[in-house]
């Protein structure tokens, strides 16, 4: 159910970036999908425990000796850090290809005065 | 369990009124209360890590495309698409919608994560291991920057060239004059 409804966010932002005639709206339909798909990638890694799930960090007790073992109960509780590590990446990526998707838009903007995708008729090399 | 549903559906009102708001600024708030909603929503699914890059990530980005959107003439927009070509579109997202749903039907349901089934799986390694090899508790950051080390590289990489295009973008006169001409 909970995916779904990710999944419904995702198809938000893919009908955004279909159907609008707007340069900033397509770039807000592709934001969407991102934070759609960045989160159902850290909810696949969530678990359900009796007595909570915790976060992938071996805090104070968990850590059995000097040399770095950690307690069964950390690993029997602890959630997915593998999604976490590889979503961190994304969502620094995400950044980047923003800050260059808005950089054509204000570039187009700047030429042709409109954000409109059908009025941008007019291209040269 | 029921905070996931409460901040699902805010996002999914947020996304909406994002999507279909004619006023740009309007448009790039909603996307900011999606983001900062997924922010909280990592917090509750016990990624810290993500939750505070999220959360700077969003800060940033929300700057970036208001100061597209601000001070613009027409920050105000008119109309879609042509009818048919919506309508097509919205059946075609509507048939691959339900074929999603039949997937997630036949999916594992959530909270049931697939590596706590796999005995030797790249997660449970990593969760027994990883302050034996690394020296670091946070298992996260373990995977971050010593297991995957090569992924953060490329991801460091992809940033700085998209950096880099951008300036060239937004540059506003180019090195060399048109006037000067090509020197072969």
């Amino acid at each position: 159910m909970l995916y779904s409804l990710c999944f419904l966010l995702f198809m938000i932002g893919l009908y955004c970036v279909l159907v609008k005639k707007n340069m900033i709206k397509i770039v807000v339909g592709i934001l969407l999908m991102e934070y759609a798909v960045n989160l159902f990638l850290v909810m696949l890694g969530w678990r359900k425990v009796a007595d909570g799930a915790v976060a992938p960090i071996a805090a104070g007790g968990d850590l059995l000796d000097k040399a770095g073992t950690v307690s069964q109960l950390f690993v029997s509780r602890a959630v997915d850090p593998l999604p976490q590590a590889l979503v961190l990446t994304s969502i620094v990526i995400g950044l980047g290809s923003l800050a260059l998707m808005v950089a054509i838009c204000i570039r187009t903007y700047e030429k042709y005065g409109t954000f409109d995708i059908t009025r941008i008729r007019r291209l040269k090399g | 369990m029921e905070i996931f549903y409460i901040l699902m559906v805010l996002m999914l009102i947020a996304g909406i009124i994002a999507v279909e708001t004619k006023d740009l600024l309007s448009s790039v708030i909603c996307v900011g209360a999606v983001g900062f909603s997924s922010a909280v929503m990592y917090l509750f699914l016990k990624a810290p890590d993500i939750a505070l890059t999220q959360t700077v990530v969003e800060v940033l980005g929300l700057v970036i495309l208001i100061r597209a959107t601000i001070s613009r003439e027409k920050s105000f927009i008119s109309g879609d698409r042509e009818f048919f070509a919506v309508v097509v579109s919205v059946v075609v997202l509507f048939l691959i919608f339900m074929a999603g749903i039949g997937i997630f039907q036949n999916m594992a349901p959530f909270g049931d994560a697939a590596f706590v089934r796999i005995a030797d799986s790249a997660s449970q390694v990593y969760l027994k291991q990883g302050v034996k090899d690394t020296g670091a508790t946070n298992i996260v950051t373990a995977v971050y920057l010593d297991y995957r080390a090569y992924d953060t590289l490329g991801e460091a990489t992809v940033l700085f060239t998209s950096v880099i295009g951008a300036i060239a973008i937004l540059r506003k006169k180019s090195r060399k004059l048109l006037s000067e001409g090509d020197s072969q």
